[in-house]
């Protein structure tokens, strides 16, 4: 279990003459670790994590996942978005069942279904629609439907941050907790500073037009970590200085976004389609570094 | 006398709930239908005093409800009428279910492909504003058989309302959902079973409810062509036999089945309904 992750000199334009979006990324992750991928809005986190999954195909470079190339998505490696995607017209088992049959894994499914609604803490919810569980109580459904595959890897993108600070805490222990018990390797796309440092063995600030990544951290705290920890204060402390010195060494001076992040003003709109559809505006104790 | 609310006060209203709920369901499923029938009853009735009553008139006196009611209950108890309604009810099903199995794959791809979708978008809007019955002499001479000729209008008439919804309801399939499949290596074909069936299928019965009232219009008079059984050679007859009573009954029946089998179709719409909120 578990699967290292090597990020193989990715470069990647949408269109033939268009920008880099993403330039010369080099990068491995060891099986069972967890990395955190910050930075701004539009910096390229979910264009990278979608060629980890193999929804999509970097235009230079590759992605080796144990040693082989991801060209299309597979079991063993599983993503999970913002929105939990869950399908309307099945009921909360059924959902979480879904991936093993895409999968075709669907021995035993029932008694798999019961031990991963058991694990989100959902037994009871079985026969629920999704539609009448809380945006949370969703989210974990997505999990379970996730884990039920057994995937050596887990890609989250940005999955929490449309659910209020209390729920995405607990999901936040809950989701590193449970990775570590299986040895799953994480890959977590946030722009939620307390986020990354609570989740990431080491957490990757990435810098804009074109991504690149700016500086690596190694986060040596105890799980499960405390945002009140001097330690972890210290740590974010360190991380947003980090920060601040990717966004200022951008082409384009970038001191006004970055002064709005430190004040923690919400000046700095995350674009339309990136917004929460849900109900709870995720509103967080932590600094959202684009908001 | 106080004004304060007593435990008992608060204790009564859970109790009246129940009541009003019963008085309000008794209304709106008995009571106000019935007054609604009755009102056509009286309409029905007014109609054949007026015919009767009119020199002129008088021999179409057999429309009048008194007339009518005994000889639909005629027809019902001495079986005549299962000999009627049957190849009517084959016809129907045969044109309905041949219109299922060309518009449902059809509006997939229509739905599922922009490209498509520019193509026929102007063809199938054309064809849907002609007349089913316009269809009526290319039916004839393209079809062996009047049987032939008769499901082919039906299913002229009921492919476009089922084309069009099920066409609809994939354009309007959330993204994110065909993500999940693929993040889970989904098979096109196990897409298209786990994802698109089901979530069409509200939308492929609404279009078919529609079908279903569009074809049973046109039933009747596409059965005045060459066939000898089917409720619409049967009013053909009845008026050539100046069984006017025979007549009014047999109209007050095709309204009736026409109810009974859109009611199904609205049970069943309920039963496989996912969208609905409640
Ligand atoms: N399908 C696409 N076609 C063209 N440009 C895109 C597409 N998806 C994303 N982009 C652009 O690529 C950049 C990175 O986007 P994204 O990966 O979504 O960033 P992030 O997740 O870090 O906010 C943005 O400038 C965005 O506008
Ligand atoms: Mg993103």
């Amino acid at each position: 279990m578990g699967a290292s992750i090597q990020i193989n000199g990715i470069t990647h334009r949408f269109s033939g003459k268009g920008p880099n979006v993403l330039e010369n990324l080099v990068f491995d992750m060891a099986a069972g670790r967890s990395t955190a991928l910050i930075g701004e809005s539009g910096c390229g986190k979910s264009t990278l994590l979608h060629m980890l999954a193999g929804l999509m195909l970097p235009t230079e470079g590759c992605v080796r996942i144990n040693g082989q190339q991801v060209t299309k998505p597979h079991p063993e490696w599983n993503m999970m978005f913002q929105r939990p995607g869950l399908y309307p017209w099945l009921n909360v088992r059924q959902n979480v069942a879904l991936g093993l049959q895409f999968t075709g894994k669907t021995e035993a499914l029932a008694q798999r279904v019961d031990e991963m609604l058991a694990l989100v803490g959902l037994s009871d919810k079985g026969a629920a629609r999704p539609q009448d569980l809380s945006g949370g109580q969703q989210q974990r459904v997505a999990l379970a439907r996730s884990l039920a595959v057994e995937p050596d890897v887990i890609l989250l993108d940005e999955p929490f941050s449309a659910l209020d600070a209390f729920t995405r805490r607990n999901l936040q222990l809950e989701v590193r907790h449970i990775a570590r018990e299986k040895n799953i390797t994480l890959v977590l796309v946030t722009h939620d500073i307390d986020e990354a440092l609570t989740m990431g063995d080491s957490v990757v600030v990435m810098g804009r037009n074109p991504g690149t990544f700016q500086s690596v951290m190694n986060i040596d705290l105890a799980y499960p970590r405390n945002p009140i920890d001097p330690k972890f204060a210290k740590l974010r402390e360190d991380l947003m200085a980090r920060f601040k010195h990717s966004v200022e060494g951008q082409p384009q001076a970038r001191q006004t976004s970055f002064d709005a992040i430190a004040n923690n003003t919400n000046k700095i709109k995350t674009p339309a389609h990136e917004r929460p559809l849900d109900q709870n505006n995720g509103r967080s104790s932590s600094l959202p570094l684009n908001r | 006398m106080s004004h304060s609310i007593s435990s008992a006060d608060i204790a009564a209203r859970p109790r009246a709930m129940p009541w009003i709920k019963l008085r309000r369901q008794l209304m709106g499923k008995i009571a106000y239908p019935l007054i609604g029938l009755a009102i056509l009853l009286a309409f029905w009735w007014f109609g054949g005093y007026l015919i009767a009553s009119n020199p002129a008139t008088q021999a179409f006196a057999g429309f009048a409800p008194a007339q009518a009611l005994p000889q639909a209950w005629q027809l019902f108890i001495s079986g005549t009428l299962m000999g009627t309604v049957l190849p009517s009810l084959y016809r129907i099903g045969m044109g309905l279910l041949w219109a299922i199995l060309v518009a449902v794959p059809v509006g997939i791809l229509v739905g599922a492909s922009p490209v498509l979708r520019q193509i026929t978008g102007f063809p199938f809007q054309l064809l849907r504003m002609v007349s089913p019955l316009a269809w009526m002499p290319i039916a004839v001479l393209a079809f062996a058989t009047w049987d032939g000729a008769i499901i082919f209008l039906i299913f002229m008439a009921a492919l476009w309302p089922i084309l069009f919804s099920t066409a609809f309801a994939v354009q309007r399939i959330d993204p994110m959902y065909f993500k999940i499949a693929r993040n889970f290596g989904a098979s096109p074909l196990a897409s298209l079973q786990r994802l698109v069936l089901p979530a069409i299928a509200p939308d492929i019965l609404a279009g078919f409810r529609l079908a279903l009232g569009i074809a049973w219009v046109v039933l009747v008079p596409a059965e005045y062509l060459g066939v000898t059984s089917g409720l619409g050679y049967a009013i053909n007859d009845a008026r050539d036999i100046l069984a006017y009573d025979l007549l009014a009954a047999l109209v007050l029946i095709i309204g009736i089945i026409g109810y009974l089998l859109d009611s199904v179709i609205v049970m069943l719409i309920r039963y496989l309904g996912w969208q609905n909120s409640d």
